[in-house]
């Protein structure tokens, strides 16, 4: 296990320098000069000179993404053109908040995709399979901002069961400890911040995790049947097991690998693609940083939010295949 | 022998397809004496699986779906147990092995713990006790380092090592009756030979009837005491393995005795039955084995016959051994002769 890990950590590098190629030449693809660009057209020449030795636009770029390499090896993400403060300094919040968002997403997409997939399987063609894979199927088909202010108007406005944005009451905000807000409340030792916090997280986590839940729901459904029907799940039956045993043991691990698969996908897809819900729920979270650097034109933030999205992508997968590895012993590359 | 343990009478288990109804089984009967070997035989797609699989109730359902018969184990209709009653007997009295050693193990769990399993869920024992008789098990079935074994997964071992590992796991908990749908079928053979010598030796030492379902007469004349040759989901004839290969009545296992290879005729072609067997249909007319056969007569075409009696628990299903027609047949034999 050690030694795989070490293996799958190693083949991060060449993943790690195409990335960072990427954002670094998102600066030097715009058309132009990316001074005059970042400054705007009624910029000075003497303002585009000083961007451009700050930047050290006028470096070969070899070398320039030899500096870019080594200030984010020293944990130097620039700085931002709007705020004047190092992005490494500001942005913790903001990932915080979109890793908060997409584990209770997941959360929610994975215990519902999961059960009722399973169900699904065992009670092939019942009433519960056809209705959870109709709802599956609306889930896969609607849109994520439909969806969003579907939840707001009924659940907020009309119902008012729960907030319809933010992370928390923002009369009464909480001292952050990690930027994580339900752990800080509960490092608080306040629970009914938790609780405030929670419901926060119910609405933007069910717009965001509706479609990975009904993606894995289906993969479940599918992956289970097929299993059931192999060559060991009927020698478990030979041996005179129950239906427990062989659906909670033997069928679901086995249908769980490329249930895994599925899952590591869609929380890289909710990371990047979260803007839409995190604009929805003024979320602030990554997806709105790079949101609104692009309405600024803040090169570096685009950049670094770019990188950091990428990177948690990346670290998803390598957790991923870690786990396949602790559920198939045949897996060795 | 009055001590049968398993008697299936007229046993039909069909299929519901699209495209309609094959009687894969139909109207099977055999017996199991306690500690016999029985071996059933017949090409590809005669029903053999199909048997056996009713027996422990795993047809695949749907499509399949036993319509007709008895399963008596000792003197409870199998057919008409509880669920509950099947696993019960499922893996402690009845078990099973299959042809696929490659993947009738689950790959996610070790020897050990699906050794383990099949004790735990019969007997209550606790997980030390369990280890111990499952190491036992391995033992018994000749499998060396066994301890270690205990921890490997199946992909780790070889096809006949798996094998042995699933007869290990079948005969766990002592079972009456061992059912094999060709156990060595995928295995080449060397492997065969000691896979069968394991089974012989396992029901010398614990008494365990065995039902061996095979394609290969080679095989039941190793092992089995009684054979059943079955054709297009029915039995066609019935007998002890020296009366079946010494003399056999039935043209199909004629046909079968003369495919199996011998080794001092080096150079001689291998003989098979010419055609195929056929896919059983509901309302099939006639002896079904009538395309392939070189004695089928009119008769053959127009009627289906039964299962004849010659006596000694020998039967046969073909004209040839009506009495009638012995009878026109000897008469006809002395006629010319004179
Ligand atoms: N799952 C199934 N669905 C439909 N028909 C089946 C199925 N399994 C078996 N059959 C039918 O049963 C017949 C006998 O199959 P089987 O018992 O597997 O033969 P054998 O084991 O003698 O080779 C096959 O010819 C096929 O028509
Ligand atoms: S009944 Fe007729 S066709 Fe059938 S096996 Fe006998 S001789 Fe051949
Ligand atoms: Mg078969």
């Amino acid at each position: 296990m050690f030694a795989y890990t070490m293996r799958r950590l190693f083949m991060l590098v060449p993943v790690l320098i195409g990335m960072t190629l990427i954002t670094f030449s998102i600066v030097h693809l715009i058309p132009g000069n990316p001074a005059q660009v970042i400054l705007g057209e009624t910029a000075s020449e003497t303002a585009i000179k000083n961007l451009e030795e700050s930047m050290g636009l006028n470096e070969p770029y070899a070398l320039q993404y030899t500096y870019y390499v080594s200030d984010l090896l020293q944990g130097d993400l620039g700085t931002s053109l709007k705020t004047k403060t190092p992005i490494s300094e500001e942005i913790w919040p903001y990932i915080a908040a979109t890793f908060e968002l997409t584990f209770f997403a997941m959360l929610f997409a994975i215990i519902i995709g999961v059960n009722a997939g399973i169900i699904s399987a065992w009670k092939q063609n019942s009433w519960f399979d056809f209705l959870a894979m109709l709802v599956a199927l609306i889930g896969v088909s609607i849109p994520v901002f439909w969806l969003a202010l579907m939840e707001q108007w009924i659940f907020a406005q009309e119902l008012s069961w729960f907030p319809s944005s933010g992370r928390q009451d923002n009369r009464d905000p909480m001292e952050p400890i990690t930027y994580f807000f339900v752990l800080d409340s509960i490092l608080h030792g306040d629970f009914s911040r938790t609780f405030t916090v929670l419901k926060h997280l119910v609405l933007p986590s069910i717009a965001l995790g509706t479609i990975p839940m009904a993606i894995i729901a289906r993969m479940t459904r599918s992956s289970m049947l097929e299993v059931m029907r192999s060559d060991y799940i009927r020698t478990v039956q030979a041996k005179g097991s129950g239906q427990f045993l062989i659906i909670y043991k033997h069928a679901l691990k086995n249908a769980l690998i490329p249930v895994l698969t599925v899952i590591g996908l869609q929380t890289g897809v909710l990371l990047g693609g979260a803007i839409l819900t995190e604009t929805i729920f003024s979320w602030p979270g990554v997806g709105r940083y790079i949101y609104e650097a692009i309405t600024y034109r803040d090169y570096p933030v685009i950049q670094s939010g770019i990188l950091i999205i990428a990177f948690l992508f990346v670290i998803i997968n390598l957790v991923v295949d870690l786990l396949y590895k602790f559920i198939d012993p045949r897996i060795n590359y | 022998m009055s001590d049968e343990i398993l008697k299936i009478t007229s046993l039909q288990t069909h299929f519901f397809t699209d495209q309609g109804e094959i009687p894969a089984v139909d109207g099977v009967s055999l017996t199991v004496h306690k500690g016999e070997v029985v071996g059933i035989v017949g090409e590809s797609g005669c029903g053999k699986s199909v048997t056996s699989l009713s027996i422990m109730q795993l047809v695949p359902s749907p499509p399949g779906k036993i319509v007709g018969g008895t399963i008596h184990y000792k003197s409870e209709n199998l057919l008409n147990a509880s669920k509950k009653r099947i696993k019960d007997i499922r893996g402690n009295e009845i078990s099973m092995i299959f042809q696929e050693p490659m993947t009738s193990l689950d790959p996610l769990f070790t020897i050990g713990n699906q050794l383990r399993e099949a004790l735990q869920i019969h007997k209550k024992i606790n997980k030390k006790q369990a280890n111990q008789k499952s190491i036992e098990m391995l033992k018994l079935v000749g499998i060396p380092r066994a301890e270690e074994v205990m921890n490997d997964y199946p992909h780790q071992l070889s096809g006949g090592m798996r094998q042995r590992v699933m007869i290990a796991i079948s005969m766990a908990c002592d079972p009456e009756i061992l059912i094999a749908d060709e156990p060595t079928t995928a295995l080449d053979v060397t492997i065969q030979a000691q896979i069968l010598d394991l089974m012989k030796k396992l029901n010398h030492e614990k008494d365990t009837a065995i039902l061996l379902i095979t394609h290969d007469l080679g095989v039941v004349a190793e092992i089995c005491d009684r054979v059943i040759v079955m054709y297009a989901g029915q039995v066609v004839e019935e007998g002890t393995t020296r009366e079946i290969l010494k003399n056999p009545t039935h043209p199909y296992t004629k046909g079968l005795i003369r495919s199996i290879p011998k080794l001092h005729e080096k150079d001689q072609k291998l003989y098979s039955i010419p055609g195929t067997v056929p896919k059983p249909k509901m309302g099939m007319l006639g002896c079904r084995f009538k395309d392939r056969c070189e004695f089928a007569h009119d008769r053959c075409f127009s009627e289906a016959p039964e299962l004849f009696s010659l006596g000694n628990n020998r039967y046969s299903r073909c004209f040839l051994l009506d009495d009638t027609e012995r009878k026109v047949a000897s008469d006809a034999e002395a006629n010319t002769g004179s």
